[in-house]
């Protein structure tokens, strides 16, 4: 009986199917992603025509049309031709370093390893000595870096500001931006909610004043109108003033945004933290702007990747950022065609992208890394 | 480094003391001392002041400013510029920021009487032109009845637009946009049959056109641009510099000393070339300069024609006519004083 009933009854598990084809696979995602409805597959029908209507010209005029090398003009005003990466190519140190001297470039290129040096570490968590990193960065740094670029010590001939220009300069005002309006607008933001009425006053007069006026204004001010009250003779750095209206702006804006982190913690922190008997500053630094601040990482990036946009701003008092450094030399009449613009163009804007992008990713990775235990 | 700045601190306090009193102090000698000309430039414009593939700047008005180093320094490198936006240029000078404004400025009465500054002369003669394309069949600006012609807003281009086609008795259609790149567009495009702005601008925009060929810049010039060096009132010696480094460009033209040929000129026996070149008299010390100083010009940077022609002339890309900026001789407008 044992016998009998033994051999009807499967030893093993029955291997399983493979999922139906509609299930799994190409198709399978197909389904569920582009045609799971009819306005999903009207939308999918629609944005297909539409990439196939952009991107095989913009691909003909940005690769395979487009000239790569060349002398000057000549090789891009061809009947066709499409982008002119040869004037890129031509200019591309230019719209590095603009006017800096060519022999003395190496300085520049050394503070961007110092900065990359500085910077990367500090951004990697895994990575020990954070205390001794962050001196080197934001108090030894700076001091380097300034005697690198401008020289005029230790036999290094000076290069005025004005040669300064290209990509270098929008990472200089950028980061020295960055830098300041950062702890500018922290200490803003607490000024504004303090209860001392005379530091109260001053952060909100400070930070509606500079949201109050566009940065144009801001830089033209410091270009045109401030040499005139100055005694003649007497100029300081168009660069410096430059520098000065980008931090101060910024830094109204960050302090709004911060301050937006600020309110965002309940009370019961606060008072918590006074009863476990901290200071103001130490109840600040140790409870309420570790929360308030990572609460605020994309206000934070947002007001940041803005600054540096911003940047380009100072072309209009005669500083030669990426952007203006690249629109000046369309006047090059070595150069001049009807593709050079639109190629220069298309270059800065793949070097803004680049570095916003970064600072996104960086600040999506922070956010997850900080996030701990708010997501419900 | 620190010694040299607090020096430089206390020069700058005496020399602010001593210019209160002394209304300005010279310019040939705060350059002199600083060791080079600082020289107001565009922030690019095509012949005139653009930067090469190394970043140098290269144009008329950037060889001018060469020019004033070479008479100054006989050393045409030791020059500085300071790229200025239009709304800048004249605080620049004004503030004493820079030393001569070399900007492709128009000279009109006003900026010489009411701002501070005066002209040391006219270095291009400028003009708002018209640009057509060649299949329309147009050879004169007086049979464009009834065009639409793109332009500029809020320009003194628009107006002088309006004023020409009122006088002429003649109707027409603008079409008015932002910018000049737009300008341009909107011509190509045929949104326009005529586009007008200043005649050297014209020329540079028919460099970006897909087929410069096929457009042609009308012969009438129905404005006047006088663009030229501008310096600080109250300084004759300075003015003097500038204005005769410019005179003397265009002597050395007149008298056929070129870039190339000076060091021989120099032995000639033509009292109008000895003078020129210091060989007789002390015209140049009386400048404040060297006897030499028109000869470094000439050697380093070369003669008016040779400025123009590697700039905006038949040797650039530009390739615009010598027209109003010919000699007085060839019928163009320029003309320099005798140096005696």
């Amino acid at each position: 009986m044992s016998d009998i009933g033994t051999s009807y009854v499967r030893q093993q598990m029955a291997p399983p199917a493979p999922a139906p084809s509609s299930a799994v696979g190409a198709t399978a995602w197909l389904r569920q992603n582009l045609f799971s409805s009819p306005l999903n597959t009207a939308l999918t029908l629609v944005s297909a025509l539409f990439i196939a209507w952009v991107v095989p010209p913009l691909l003909s005029f940005l690769v395979f049309d487009a000239v790569w090398t060349g002398e000057n003009r000549e090789a891009c005003i061809v009947p066709e031709a499409g982008a002119c990466w040869a004037f890129v190519k031509a200019k591309f140190s230019q719209f590095m370093y603009g006017r800096y001297p060519i022999e003395e470039r190496w300085r520049v290129d050394l503070t961007g390893i110092l900065l990359v040096a500085g910077l990367v570490p500090l951004a990697i968590p895994q990575v020990p000595y954070k205390r001794q990193n962050a001196i080197f960065t934001l108090a030894v740094f700076p001091v380097l870096a300034f005697i690198l670029l401008y020289g005029g010590v230790f036999g290094l001939p000076t290069v005025e500001t004005s040669l300064w220009g290209g990509l270098m300069l929008t990472l200089v005002i950028a980061i020295v931006g960055i830098a300041t309006s950062l702890p500018l607008g922290v200490l803003l933001a607490l000024g504004r909610r303090s209860q001392l009425p005379i530091i109260k006053t001053v952060s909100v007069v400070f930070i509606e004043f500079w949201r109050g006026v566009p940065l144009i204004t801001v830089l033209f001010m410091a270009s045109v109108m401030l040499p005139l009250f100055l005694p003649a003779g007497v100029n300081f750095d168009k660069l410096l003033r430059a520098l000065i209206g980008v931090s101060l702006f910024s830094s109204a804006y960050m302090a709004e945004v911060v301050r937006g982190g600020l309110q965002a913690i309940p009370k019961g922190q606060y008072e918590a933290a006074m009863a476990v008997g901290l200071g103001y500053w130490q109840s600040m630094r140790l409870v309420i702007l570790p929360q308030a601040l990572k609460i605020v990482i994309p206000g934070i990036v947002n007001t940041l990747i803005g600054l540096f946009k911003d940047t380009s701003l100072v072309l209009i008092i005669g500083l030669f950022d990426l952007l203006a450094i690249v629109q000046s030399n369309f006047t090059d009449t070595n150069w001049a065609g009807p593709t050079t613009p639109i190629t220069g163009y298309i270059f800065a804007a793949s070097v803004f992208w680049i570095f916003c992008y970064g600072m996104s990713m960086y600040s999506r990775y922070m956010e997850r890394r900080l996030d701990t235990g708010h997501r419900k | 480094m620190l010694d040299r700045s607090w020096k430089s601190v206390a020069l700058g306090a005496a020399f602010v003391m001593g210019s209160a009193v002394a209304g300005s102090a010279a310019t040939l000698d705060t350059v002199k001392s600083k060791g080079f000309v600082q020289c107001g430039a565009s922030t690019g414009l095509a012949g005139f002041s653009e930067p090469d593939d190394a970043g140098n700047w290269k144009g008329l008005d950037a060889d001018y400013c060469r020019a004033i180093a070479a008479a100054v320094f006989g050393d045409a490198t030791k020059v500085k510029y300071t790229p200025l936006t239009a709304k800048e240029r004249f605080t620049a000078l004004q503030s004493g920021e820079v030393d001569v404004l070399i900007r492709n400025t128009t000279w009109t009465m006003s900026r010489d009487t009411s701002m501070g500054m005066i002209f040391a002369g006219v270095n291009y003669y400028d003009g708002q032109g018209f640009i057509v394309k060649k299949s329309v069949g147009v050879s004169s600006a007086k049979e464009l009845n009834g065009a639409t012609a793109c332009v500029q807003t809020g320009t003194t281009t628009e107006l002088n637009l309006s004023d020409y086609f009122k006088t002429n008795g003649m109707e027409y259609q603008p079409v008015v946009v932002e910018k000049d790149d737009e300008a341009i567009a909107a011509y190509e495009a045929g949104r326009c049959d005529v586009y007008t702005t200043d005649a050297s601008g014209l020329y540079a925009s028919r460099l970006k056109f897909a087929n410069p060929d096929d457009h042609v810049v009308l012969p009438e010039i129905i404005s006047k641009e006088p663009l030229g060096p501008v310096v600080r009132q109250g300084d004759e010696q300075w003015l003097n510099i500038v204005k005769w480094t410019h005179n003397a460009m265009l002597a050395a033209e007149e008298l056929g000393v070129t870039q190339a040929n000076v060091d021989e000129m120099k032995a000639t026996e033509n009292p109008d070339i000895k003078r020129l070149l210091g060989a007789d008299g002390t015209f140049g010390e009386s400048l404040g300069l060297s006897n030499d100083w028109a000869y470094n010009i000439v050697k380093q940077v070369g003669n008016y024609g040779e400025v123009f022609d590697r700039n905006v002339g038949t040797g650039s890309p530009l390739n615009i006519e010598r027209g109003l900026n010919a000699l007085w001789t060839d019928g163009g407008l320029q003309y320099a004083p005798p140096i005696r």
